[in-house]
């Protein structure tokens, strides 16, 4: 059972290794997410636009600004259904 | 009590470090909008700090500090603030979330909505600190099991 559970993980670290061989290099200018119109609009206008220098930020709050609300609804699902599950009586 | 929370050296460096990694933590959130940071990460190093605390000082300590009703509140409130900025903007006739259109003080809308992202980045934090402390607190076992189980272990 040790034996197939050891396999399994092997292969599928394989499969991720070999895949990961076609990803673009980090930080290539030519990937197609770095081409894409929408990069040049975020470098130009995010400062002006939202008031942040850190253009993460300005696309993380204010561009993307409802996903992640949906995160932090995410993190406090997952504390409340860890709180409903794991939390002992208090008598 | 391990021997790890008895010793003296330990209970002293915890002491000393523990306000600084929470001005550090709070640093992060605020410099969230002019460099490397944010909430997520802030909220983390504040919640990781108070883990800190309680891993050496125990639960009866660190539940003085963040008792289960105060994370009850405060989770929500997190959240709330950051729910509650975007429906402030529908308030001023923008669409959700969408900071520059709040009138804060007539100052320019690029100025507000860095005004607001700050904010929201404090709820993010208040809801990420918060729900990695209790779920530290709910998996690890009260003070009268910790009890037990060393003295079961001495046997």
């Amino acid at each position: 059972m040790k034996i197939a559970a050891l396999l399994a993980v092997i292969l599928a670290g394989g499969m991720l290794i070999y895949a990961g061989q076609d990803l673009p290099a980090f930080g290539d200018p030519n990937s197609p997410s770095n081409q894409h119109p929408i990069v040049e609009y975020y470098i130009n206008n995010s400062e002006t636009e939202s008031g942040v220098g850190n253009i993460v930020t300005a696309v993380l709050a204010n561009y993307r600004g409802y996903d992640t609300l949906g995160e932090t609804a995410v993190i406090f699902t997952a504390g409340m259904a860890v709180l409903l599950l794991l939390r002992r009586r208090e008598i | 009590m391990s021997g790890i929370q008895e010793s003296v050296v330990i209970r002293t460096v915890v002491r000393i470090m523990v306000p600084f990694i929470e001005i550090f933590a709070l640093y992060v959130i605020m410099h969230g909008a002019s460099g490397p940071g944010g909430g997520f990460q802030g909220g983390v190093i504040f919640g990781a700090g108070i883990i800190l605390f309680t891993m050496i000082y125990g639960i009866k300590e660190g539940k003085q500090r963040m008792s289960n009703k105060l994370s009850r509140i405060l989770s929500s409130t997190g959240l709330s603030i950051y729910a509650g900025t975007g429906l402030l903007c529908m308030v001023f006739g923008g669409m959700f979330l969408q900071y520059n259109v709040v009138p804060l003080l007539s100052l320019d809308p690029a100025n507000v909505s860095k005004i607001l992202i700050d904010v929201v980045e404090i709820g993010i934090g208040i809801t990420v600190l918060v729900i990695m402390i209790s779920l530290f607190f709910d998996i690890s076992p009260s003070e009268e099991d910790e009890l037990q189980l060393s003295e079961e272990e001495e046997q």
